[in-house]
């Protein structure tokens, strides 16, 4: 099926986005990767550790910038200053890439996106030229607003970072995918390949994880499940669920025909 | 002299450049980018920024995250 998904001009076939952290190493780290179909990938920006072997493989070596399209995060920041500087270290280190995923938390026991600070951060971002991916919560006048000060795409959670507790509130994600023209994507939350289906059955644009790959029993496997379960959960979209018939059941193979007695209804 | 690198006190010859430290770490060529003082110091500058005593440097590069 040929369906593909724009995002800040460029064309991608996955709707999957996944993180490079928690891994064990960086050959599970690759092979994580090949196994999700992922092409976008996101990566943090860290201080280099001086006095370490210079030589140690890196990251880029293993996710190339050539293949993939990389989305350096805030992780960890927690004020609209120290997310701009991330963001501009990161478009020095990758050659003047402007796409970014803007994340600015609250606080350090929930990671909640602090709102505020997160507007203020991509004003200046966007101001300067970069691609907003804002990472926020799942409010749809908040969503919109973003959308409105020019975020290439916006990224409510499904819940809390890191936390595998899924979707919690699906009603607010369908408004948000249903109120924006951007592409809205789930991003945090996803613990395992259902949750991955039911944001791409809301119609999510896709969705972007980390931990509920990283942190599997075999990420590899897990990692293959979440590109079915992403894939799955678009087609079902694009399919058109059946309505929902509560206490109302109806059999799928024909009453006539029926060659004994059954009970009167 | 003495700068602050990534948060740590850190020694170089006076009127060293970035290209310098950068050497010196064995950096050379590596995928980082430089901070100096909370401005962005861009890799084609290395050669001519003198580094002055106190200067605060930041060497990032990138790591797993989500």
């Amino acid at each position: 099926m040929n369906d593909t998904f724009e995002l800040a001009g460029k064309t991608y076939s996955s709707r999957l986005l996944v993180g490079t952290g928690k891994y064990k190493d960086l050959a599970e780290t690759k092979a994580a990767i090949e196994a999700s179909g992922a092409e976008i990938v996101t990566v943090a920006i860290r201080r280099t550790n001086i006095g370490q072997n210079p030589n140690e493989p890196s990251l880029l070596e293993v996710i190339p910038p050539e293949k993939y399209t990389l989305l350096p995060n805030t992780a960890g920041c927690f004020d609209a200053e120290s997310a701009v500087r991330t963001c501009q270290l990161a478009r020095e280190l990758l050659d003047g890439h402007s796409l970014v995923k803007l994340e600015v938390l609250g606080d350090v026991e929930t990671l909640y996106p602090n709102v505020l600070e997160t507007l203020k951060a991509a004003r200046t971002l966007i101001d300067d030229g970069f691609q907003i991916m804002v990472y926020t919560s799942d409010d749809p006048i908040i969503a919109k607003e973003f959308e409105d000060m020019g975020c290439v795409a916006v990224m409510p959670l499904g819940s809390l970072i890191g936390s595998g507790m899924g979707i919690v509130n699906p009603y607010n994600i369908r408004m948000i995918k249903e109120r924006l023209t951007v592409p809205v994507l789930v991003d945090a939350g996803v613990g395992t390949a259902s949750d991955a289906a039911v944001a791409m059955e809301l119609g999510c644009d896709g969705v972007l994880m980390n931990t509920a790959i990283a942190a599997a029993k075999d990420p590899v496997l897990m990692a293959s499940a979440m590109k079915k379960a992403v894939q799955a959960g678009r087609e079902a979209y694009l399919a058109g669920r059946m309505p929902q018939r509560i206490y109302t059941a109806s059999p799928s193979s024909p009453d006539e025909g029926i060659f004994f007695d059954k009970p009167a209804s | 002299m003495q700068i602050i690198l990534n948060g740590e006190p850190y020694e170089l010859k006076d009127g060293a450049t970035a290209a310098e430290l950068v050497q010196q770490l064995e950096l050379t060529g590596k995928r980082i980018a430089m901070e100096r003082n909370e401005t962005i110091v861009p890799r084609s500058q290395y050669e001519q920024t003198e580094l002055q005593p106190g200067d605060r440097i930041e060497i990032i590069h990138a790591v797993g995250g989500g």
